[in-house]
Formats: structure tokens, sequence, C-alpha cells
């Protein structure tokens, strides 16, 4: 390859390091299916408007399509791959089989990885596009229905499975703050705050 | 009649009706399962598709020097040079889309129509290539413009579908009505926009033609690859485990031709993998829709005359029919009953299958109507659908095999409280919304196809079930282990499903609502053999005992009568007028699909279908620009499908409804979920505006305009 | 997508030194719109300078009280900053409507800025577009314009600026600084224009965007400090729920003292080529009574400028029930 247009790089994935030569032109999202074996990550629309490639970079969500290999040198990418820890499920994971938090399954390791990092974004207090007030000093956003819908909306899911991807999110954002998961069979919010603009 | 709650076990003997989580769940979840364009191979190469820039004409000779001589180059195909295909046959769905047979000519039908393949080292490298090869045209007018007024159209007709229908005398019936609706519906173009893009890989094994694909039936393409190659179909094989979404989309298209020219002309193995915006033009679509409904009915609703017209388009090139029309030869009989599905052709991609078709759109402008004739006659709309239910087909005149559509609407009434609801519209507000309910019947047929399977007998006493289905996200290969562990009488666990691969036989594809019940029968059979066989007692060799079955003189001894799904369906909206939001708040759905085998599945399979539904009323549509003939805003960012936050909590339930001529009982669940949905839907908006909406998708503009209008109107 | 030089620089010097050595070069953020146009083939650059790891990331809260952002910023961050969050909520609500989650985290503030338009034509390179290839015509204007400008836009180009983020800087006075290699020798030279003289007119060169010199880095938004600010609020009107990009959106902070509008902020989005900055709704408001028909008439006075095209005429509709529904949750008190 022509060294102007390529690069050796390092890319640190799920805690190993892979050295390899990359055209410029390749993106994450390609580096770890074609060159890595790693096709977990899956390719929806290689545009940034689907998630369906959705990793962790330094820990938090990013689509990978729209990451060039080379630019994404230095950064500690986590894939679907590295979600499961000595064999165990991570707890999201546990909840989309569970719950059947999916169909076809082709956008869920998007799903997962966005979720997974999404619960941590709401624990920093993030507010989010459903968050009534959005000041610091109001109290920080409750994870309700409303609100993982929207935190996780940049995640399509053409089989329409987004009913039990909210089921198997609370679920999951249950056990990680040791809450009891009986925000399962929710009914339907207070209807005036159920439509927001 | 009893019901089942979601989520619960509906009285069934043995495994089938216990909610299973899927059995590839742990691949999904873990990002293990491979799906088509996942799987290596050693000395791959890539393809990458050159589409044209023009709506119709001719393709000048090609100059492929240039390109040939970029880096990592192998091959540039087109209509100069590419190996030839016969399209002189019928298929399983008749004579081929000829848009298949790439390369094969100078004609250009549609834009976004593939003039050649450039295969390249690296996908970057092919995708360059493509991109710099320059394609000349002898541009020719075109048109594309889709309208209800089309003086072209036409009624295609043909022995098996007939398109037009009629008895009694509709001026007539209509003239001596009490009340009359008579409006025009329309549906836009709509794409199936599964997740997973078209992906092959074709080569060359010894002797033989593999292909890694993503289909909806891995036997169904291996006949027609062999057909369009002229190879035996026992040199093909195509394999197929896991489907990212396909719903109608994904059977012989340019990207599987393109790849075993290429993997032919190279001798190695070629990959060819569709991006989202040549889905648009390569993948199939949903045809738009312009429906006339016309009704009149007595005073006390009883249908009088029922007409429903629906004019769809398909290409220049092949005829594909959007069979709106045919959902009121199942729902309703009136003295004077007519439908027509009619065509005009015009210079665009060949529409398809998607999800439901026919029913979809023609749902949406049907029970719009019956809607607007509850108004017009000032009863329930349940209480319209009560009075018109018909004791045998309307236009067969055969007799049910089961409809169970009051059982839903009964059900369906009571648990979304549809008693209290105030019939008058434009009068619950809730701050600045204006909230609304509705409601339409649903129905879908059920078939089946005959399809091959094997059981085998494993000697450690487990079971292979071997069968040509796929899984497209339905749970079919759970239901299929479910269904055969109640038919070998043993634990789930002791069956090993293995799907998606040709060599496993014949099979009906994934579609029509008709895979899981096919291959459920293919397989009971089988197994229950098998089964009295291992009861004679005897050891099991090394090699198991394997029984095949063939279901097709099961099928074909099955009398002719009207075998359909049914369903109720309910929404609630919440409209914004100020700045024309329409939210949905929350949707119900009970159905009469026959029995349901895994409810954990069946449920998503019964709710994603109504998520469908709130997709088509309220986003989904596909722009084409008459002057270019060219999709506008072909991606995610363009075209909308429902997000997350779109969707409301969604219910889906049934009632017991076991279809008694199927061994399973089963009815087929995969499209009963989309129908109706839309309407009920723009009926919720009617209820809640006071405006009926007769265009999808009810879009901000659109509830904008409709109130300026109605200001006007006051003013006026 | 062409084949290009790979550049990772550290300091901006450097960043611009490179552009100015070599002006087919662009200057990479967070990559998710350039990368986006570089697969489309809109923009086929010789080489990348990968400027996100800049020491551009901070927000700064300044002597006079304002907020400086650097250019390298995330969304997300801009958005989750206290300060921010606190004192001028109308940006954070603007940044965390647009896009995903995915995107907010990787997209910076200098980017978000310079982000090209969503225009279907603009977006496919078998379409004429003169912002794209100047020359070659406007097909929106007959064709797809559902969601093009009804303000400020010319016949040679009626598409519209996506940001949200831009719409809320735009109420607030933001100045985007920069730098450029102009100085003496090819010296580092700063420079910063206000976000009303960020975006050029449409005209008749609607590819020639922003006032930026050539070759010059966006270092960062500087926000001056603004009371009024920590009143207000972003409302965005799009075709799904999420995950896309506005009809229609308005940006809006308000003081009202004793019935009547003190001071007001007022800026629109997605109905020209830039953020607008509702100035004339601001001028009739002012010293108004702070009620509906004030506020109705003080859109439709910045709205008599509108020329709509045949199929885009609800925008003013919309943008003129935004203005007074924003207006009025905020003088009924309710800081959101």
């Amino acid at each position: 390859m022509d060294p102007s247009t390529s690069s050796d790089i390092t890319l640190d994935i799920n805690g190993e390091k892979h050295a390899l030569l990359v055209d410029h032109r390749t993106t994450l999202l390609d580096a770890l299916r074609e060159r890595l074996d790693l096709t977990g990550t899956k390719k929806g629309c290689d545009q940034g408007q689907c998630g369906a490639c959705t990793v962790l970079i330094d820990g938090q969500r990013a689509v990978s399509c729209l990451q060039l290999a080379v630019a994404a040198e230095g950064r500690h990418i986590t894939t679907i791959e590295g979600m499961a820890e000595g064999g165990q499920l991570h707890p999201v994971q546990q909840a989309f089989l569970d719950l059947d938090g999916y169909q076809c399954g082709y956008c869920t390791p998007g799903q997962i990885c966005s979720a997974v990092a999404m619960l941590d974004e709401h624990a920093a207090g993030w507010p989010s596009a459903v968050t009534g007030d959005v000041r610091t000093e109001a109290a920080p956003p409750e994870l309700t229905p409303e609100e993982i819908r929207e935190r996780m909306s940049g995640n399509l899911c053409r089989c329409g499975a987004y009913v039990q991807i909210v089921e198997a999110v609370t679920r999951a954002a249950a056990e990680r703050t040791g809450t009891r998961p009986d925000g399962i069979a929710e009914k339907p919010a207070d209807p005036a705050t159920e439509v927001s603009a | 009649m009893t019901t089942a709650t979601t989520g619960t076990t509906p009285p069934a003997e043995g495994a089938h009706g216990s909610p299973h989580t899927r059995v590839e769940g742990p691949e999904k979840v873990t990002g293990t399962a491979r799906y088509a364009g996942d799987v290596p191979f050693a000395e791959l190469a890539y393809g990458w598709l050159a589409l044209s820039t023009v709506a119709r004409g001719r393709v000048r000779p090609v100059d492929t020097a240039s390109v040939l001589a970029m880096p990592g180059v192998l091959a540039v195909l087109h209509h100069g040079n590419a190996p030839h295909v016969n399209t002189d046959y019928a298929g399983m769905l008749g004579p081929p889309d000829p848009t298949i047979a790439v390369f094969q000519n100078d004609r250009v039908p549609h834009r976004g129509w593939p003039v050649a393949l450039v295969v390249a080292e690296t996908s970057e490298q092919a995708r360059e290539a493509a991109e710099a090869l320059v394609v000349e045209y002898e541009e020719e007018p075109h048109d594309v413009a889709f309208d209800a007024g089309r003086p072209d159209a036409y009624a295609p007709g043909g022995p098996e579908k007939p398109d037009v229908a009629e008895k009694g005398d509709l001026a007539a019936q209509l003239a001596s009505s009490a009340a009359v609706v008579d409006e025009e519906y329309t549906t836009p173009e709509e794409h199936h926009s599964p997740m997973e893009p078209h992906a092959a890989t074709a080569r060359w094994e010894g002797g033989r033609l593999e292909l890694v694909d993503s289909n909806q039936g891995s036997a169904w393409i291996v006949n027609e690859l062999a057909k369009l190659f002229s190879l035996d179909p026992s040199s093909v094989r195509v394999r197929s485990e896991h489907v990212g979404g396909a719903f109608g989309s994904k059977g012989v298209r340019a990207h599987q031709v393109a790849a075993v020219m290429a993997a032919t002309v190279l001798q190695r193995p070629v990959r060819v993998v569709l991006t989202r915006r040549q889905m648009f033009t390569l993948t199939g679509y949903r045809s738009p829709t312009a429906q006339r409904v016309r009704l009149g009915a007595d005073a006390d609703g009883r249908l009088r005359a029922l007409e429903h017209d629906s004019l769809s388009l398909t290409s220049t090139v092949h005829e594909f029919v959007e069979p709106s029309a045919g959902v009121a030869r199942v729902m309703y009989d009136a003295t004077a009953h007519r439908t027509a599905n009619r065509l005009v052709r015009l210079d665009v991609p060949t529409p398809t299958f998607m999800r439901a078709p026919g029913e979809a759109p023609g749902s949406f402008a049907l029970e719009s109507a019956l809607d607007e004739l509850a108004e017009q006659c000032g009863l329930d709309p349940i209480e319209l659908r009560a009075r018109n239910e018909p004791e045998t087909g309307p236009v067969s005149g055969l007799p049910f095999s089961t409809r169970n559509v009051l059982a839903c609407f009964r059900e369906g009434a009571d648990r979304f409280g549809w008693a209290e609801r105030d019939p008058r519209p434009g009068i619950r507000r809730e701050g600045h919304l204006l909230i609304g309910t509705g409601t339409a019947a649903a129905s879908f047929p059920s078939r089946a196809i005959p399809s091959t399977a094997a059981v085998t007998a494993e000697q450690d006493g487990g079971f292979t079930v071997r069968i040509t289905a796929a899984d497209v996200g339905t749970g079919a290969r759970t239901a299929l282990a479910l269904v055969a562990a109640d038919a070998l009488g043993v634990p789930t666990d002791q069956v090993r499903v293995r799907i998606g691969d040709s060599d496993f036989g014949q099979a009906m594809i994934a579609g029509g609502s008709m895979g899981t019940r096919s291959w459920a029968w293919a397989v009971t059979a089988a197994a229950r053999d098998l089964r009295e066989q291992l009861a004679l007692g005897g050891s099991v060799p090394p090699e198991g005992i394997t029984v095949r079955s063939d279901t097709a003189a099961a099928i074909g001894a099955l009398t002719e009568t009207e075998r359909h799904a049914y369903g109720a369906q309910f929404a609630e909206v919440a409209v914004d007028t100020a700045t024309g939001e329409v939210r949905v708040r929350r949707m119900l759905g009970i159905f009469a699909a026959g029995r349901i085998v895994n409810p954990l599945t069946a449920r998503g399979q019964l709710v994603g279908g109504m998520i469908w539904g709130i997709s088509m009323a309220l986003h989904e549509e596909a722009a084409r620009d008459d002057a270019s003939g060219a999709t506008v805003g072909a991606d995610f960012a363009g075209y909308h499908v429902a997000a997350n936050a779109d969707v409301p909590h969604v219910e889906a339930d049934w009632v017991t409804d076991v279809d008694p001529d199927d061994p399973v009982g089963i009815k087929g669940i995969g499209e009963i979920g989309i129908v109706g949905a839309a309407a009920a839907i723009a009926n919720a908006v009617w209820h809640a505006t006071g405006v009926r909406h007769r265009h999808l998708p009810i879009r901000p503009d659109r509830i904008l305009r409709a109130e300026e209008d109605r200001a006007g109107a006051r003013r006026g | 997508m062409r084949e290009f030089g790979y550049q990772r620089v550290f300091d901006v010097s450097g960043a611009v030194a490179q552009l100015a050595a070599e002006p087919g070069a662009r200057y990479l953020g967070g990559g998710t719109n350039l990368v986006d146009l570089m697969k489309t083939g809109v923009e086929r650059p010789a080489r990348l300078v990968d400027v996100s790891r800049l020491p551009l990331g901070r927000i700064e809260t300044r002597e006079d009280g304002g907020l400086h952002i650097g250019a390298t910023v995330t969304n997300s961050e801009l958005a989750a900053h206290p300060e921010v969050r606190s004192r001028y909520p109308a940006l954070t609500q603007a940044v965390l409507a647009g896009a995903s989650g995915q995107l907010r985290n990787v997209a910076t503030v200098g980017g978000n800025l310079l982000q090209r338009t969503r225009c279907g034509y603009f977006g496919d390179v078998t379409q004429p577009c003169n912002k794209r290839e100047p020359g070659s015509g406007c097909p929106a204007v007959a064709g797809e314009h559902r969601n093009h400008a009804i303000l400020g836009a010319s016949e040679h180009c009626v598409a519209v600026h996506p940001s949200d983020m831009g719409v809320a800087l735009a109420a607030f006075d933001a100045v985007v600084t920069y730098e450029t290699a102009d100085g003496p020798g090819g010296a580092p030279s700063r420079g910063e224009l206000p976000m009303a003289d960020f975006y050029l007119p449409v005209g008749s060169t609607p590819h020639v965007e922003t006032a930026l010199p050539s070759g010059a880095l966006i270092t960062g938004v500087t926000l001056p400090p603004a009371p009024v600010a920590a009143h207000s609020r972003y409302r965005k009107v799009r075709e799904r729920a999420s995950y896309a990009f506005a009809i229609g959106s308005v940006a809006a902070a308000l003081d009202v003292r004793e019935g009547s509008v003190h001071e007001v902020r007022l800026a629109f989005g997605a109905v020209a080529s830039r953020p607008w900055r509702a100035r004339e709704a601001e001028r009739v408001l002012t010293g108004a009574p702070a009620d509906a028909a004030g506020f109705a008439a003080a859109a439709d006075a910045e709205l008599a400028a509108a020329a709509p095209l045949s199929g885009n005429g609800y925008k003013v509709t919309l943008i003129r029930n935004l203005v007074v529904a924003v207006l009025t949750e905020l003088s009924e008190g309710a800081s959101r």
C-alpha cells in the first residue's frame, strides 16, 4: 500500500492490542469486521443513521462506521465481543436474551453496547431531550421508560422490538442499582408527560 | 372463548405453547451469530455495484481501462463482457423479474439500475473504482409520476389472482343507500429497510457453486440461480444461517447474480454487499397506492354496496401488483361488491412483496372508510363491523375455517376501555394536546406450501431436525424445536434444529406468513413417523435413524376454504395541532391467528407488526423526484422508520383460535400485526382532531395544513 | 472514497500550518459529518488533518462571567456541563435534541457549526446542486423541498442548515474564535466572528458558507454573559420523535418584568441556510406585553419576510406557533 495513504497502527480492542496496516479510508467498523474478524459489530447503514455499529470508545458509545481506524489509534475500544466477562453474560445481554429484546438480532450488538454506555451516562447525571428540567439545580432525571426510549433512539430496530428492548434495559438498570425490577409490566405513563415535543 | 395473557402460557399440551427464549439467542447477544457478510473467506475479493444515473435510456460501451489500472482492481463486469444468464423460465413466483438479470443488455429501465460491477482486493478499492468508473448514456425521456388519474392504468388480470371481482349493481345499490362514503386514500412508496443490507458471497468449490447469502429461502435461491446460470440445482448450494431482517425483500437480487458472475470469471470468492442507498433501487419496495373506496349502507349500517379500487405501479419490465383491494374480498359482504387492483407502468424499479402486501395499504383505506361510515350512521365502529360480519367468503362463497374477528374486538374493547369512549371527535384536551382513540379490523390469509424435512434420531439420544427454513427474526428456529420436541415427545433441549442450508431439501420460504406453518407441518410429519419407528424398538446405528417427510400430498388434500388470521387493533393518539406532531400513546392488538407455538417470540412478531403500523401511519415515505426519477434522501435520515421514542407501550395478545386442518393448528403471525394498525391510528387522529387524514404518512405539515383549512373554513 | 493522507496534530499552530501548506486538506474532528460526506463522494479531501486531540477540549468560565467552549468539546460534554445546563439551558436542550447519544459523544462543537446541509440533492452526487457543484442548478426549488428554507434563501439554493446547537448559540450572541496561519511569515493569527456574521448570505454563492478565512481552524466558541439565558428553552419539531433533523425549531430566552417583555432572545432553526436570529421579532417584543397576542405579532413581524416554496408554507405556521408556545411557556415561569 502507498505509505502516504496508509499507516501502521495499533488498535486496542477489548483489552488486546492489534497491529495492522490500514488504508486511511478504512473505518473502525471495517477494520473490526474485515481485518480482525470481530464481526459482532454490524454494518446497517454505514452512515451513522442506524446505530448497528455502536461500540464503546474510551467507555463512551459511538458509531464505528464514521470513525476512521487510523484516527482510533490510542483509544480503548470495546465491542460486543468484549461485553461478557469470564463466560458470564453482561446483565444487559442477559436481559435481552430473557425478555426477547430482539428478533433478527442484527441491531442487537449495537443496542446492547449502546444500552451499557447509556446506563453509565444516566448514572453520571446526564440529561436527555425529554428531561423536563435540564438545570443542575433540578433533580437528576429518573430512568423512566420515556427516558430510555429517547436515550436508545440512536439504535434503530426494524423488526420493532422496541417494547422488549425498553423492558430489557429497565431490568438491567434495576439490577445495576440493586432495586427490584418491577418496572417491567409498565403501565401507560402519565398522559400529561407521555407525549413530548 | 378463553384468552391468554401476554407472556403466560395458553393451555396447550407439550412444549409448544410455553414461552421459550430463542435457541440462537446467546449467539445473537454476544455477537457470535454470523450473518452473510460476517463469514470469513480466504482470498476474498470485494464487488461493488455501479448504478445508472439516468432513469431511462441506453448504456454506451463502457471504457474500463482507467479503472482496471486503479490499485487492487481485479475486474469490471458490464453489459459488454458479463456472462450470459437465462431468464426464460418460471420460478416459484413465475417468470423472473428481468431486473435480476444484470449486465445482459444496454437498456436502463430505471434510475439506480446496475450497469457494472467492479471487483477489487479490498472494499475501499472497489468502492472508489466503482465511483470513478465513467458510464455514459443515451438518455431517453422518463415518466415516474404516479397519481390516481393516470389514463394508462390497466387491470392486469390472471387466472390465479383475478384483479377485478364484482357482483351486483353497484350504482343502483349506492343510489338506494341511506349513508354513502366515497373517498380516496393514498399510501406512499415504502421500503422494507431490513437492518442487515443484502449480502452474498459466491465461490466455486469442488465443481459446485456455493453462496453464503442473506435470504428468505435458500432452496428458492438455488432454484433461481440454477435456472439463471443453466446449472443443475444439485450443483448449487446456498446457506443463510442468520438473516438480519427481510420483510419480503430478500429473494434473488442483483447482488447475488453479480457475485456469481464475478466468482465465475475470477475463480475466487467474491462478496457483494449492497449499500443502504443501493437498497432503495435494487431490493424491491411497496408500491405507492391510490385507492378509492365507496361504501353504501342502510341507516342501520348494513352494507348494500362496497367498492374498493386500488391503483399501484410497476416497472416497465415486470408486472407486480400490490393487491390492496383484496382485503375487502375477505372482510365485508354487500349486495353489490366490486374490488379491482389496477396498475400503471412507469420507469421505476419493480416493486415487490412487503410485509402484508395488499392487506397493509388496503386495510388502511377500507378500515378508514368503515370508520367514516360508522360516523355517518352514528354507530360505534365495532358495532358496524359486527353488523357486517359475513357468513361465507363475500366473493368466494366458501365457508370460513375459523373466523374469530368479533372475539378479538370483544376482548380488545374490554381491555382497552372502549366502552367509556365518547364517539364525538375533537373534544378531549390535555393541555395543548388533543386526544383520540381508534380501532380497525385485521385479516391475513393463512396458507401452507409443500415442504420437506428430515428428522434424525442420533445415537446419543438427541434429535436433529434439518429443513431449509429461514429464521429472518420470526423465531422460526425456536418454534420448530418446540414443535419437533412435542411431536417426538422429548424435552426441547434434546432437539437441535438446523436450517438455512439448501442441501436440506425443498421447503417453503419465510414469506406470506406461511413459513412456520409450512415447516412445522413437515417437521411434525417426519417427527411423528420417527417416533413410531423408534417405538418399535431396536438400537440406533452410528449414523442415526433419519425419517424424511414431504407434505405435498397432505396439503394438496386440503379442502378449499376461507382460511385467515384475524385481529382487532386499538390505538390512542395525542395530537399537537400547533406543531402538527402526532404521537401514539398506547396500542393494543388482539389476534385470532391459530395456535401460538411460542408466546415469547409470537408477542415480538405481533408487536413488531403493530410498530410497522405506527411507522407506516406516521413516518414512512420514499420521495421520488419526477425530474430525475431518483429517490431523494435514500437513506435512514431521509427515509424514517419509527425510532424507539416513537413507540409507546404496545401490547399484543390473542384469543384461542386453532386451525382445525393444520396438524399443529398454526395459521401464521408474520403479517397480521401490521394489518389495520395504520387505520386504527388514522381513525384515532380523526377522533382527536375531527379531521380525516386519508393520505399517509400523517406528517406534521399535513396536520398543520388541515388546521389551516379548518380555520379558513370557519372564517369563510 | 478517494485515497487520502492522514496526519494527527497536537497543537493549533501545527494544524493551521498544515492546511496552509496543503489547500486540498481538511480538518477532521469527530468525523460524524465529514466521513459520511467522504463516503458519498460529496467531500474528496487529499489529506485529513486530525484535530481531535488538540488541547481545545475544555469549557472555561471567563472573567466577564461568560463561557469559552473549546472547539473539540464534544456535543455530549457541552450538553452535560453544569454551567451550560444552569446558565444556558436552551443550549443543552438544543444539543440533546440533535442526532443520537452515539453521535453526540463524538461530534465536536467546531464540527457542528461547519456541518453541511442535509438536503437530499446535496448529498447525492448524481444530482445537480449549486452548493456542491456551483452552476449545476438547484433541483429542490421545483422538486422535493418540504424541509427547505423559507427565509433568506435564493433561487440558487434553498437548503437549510441542520444544526440545533447553532440555533441556541445564535440566540445567545456566541462568538466563534479561530486561528489561521496568516500572520507575518505564516505565523499563527487569531480572529473571531460573531454568529451573526459567521454564516454568509446564500445569494449566488451557496457553496461559500462561512466567513472563515481559507485554512482557518475554529478554536472555540465564546458565550458572552447573558442572565436572560438562564430562563431559556429550545423546542424542536421533527418528523419522528427522535434521531431526526428539525423541520422547525425555536430557541428562546425571556425576561418578563411587570407583564412586559424586558429582554428576549429568539432564533429559529431549519428555516434558512443558517441559524436564524429573529431580530425583528425581538425588536417588536421588547417592551411589549408578554402575552400570546404579542408573541404572535412578533413572530408575524419576523415571518413577514418569509418566501415559502410551493411545498413548505407550513413552516411559517409552524414557526409562528412554536414562538407562541415557547414564549408562553417561558412567560408562565416554567424554566425549561
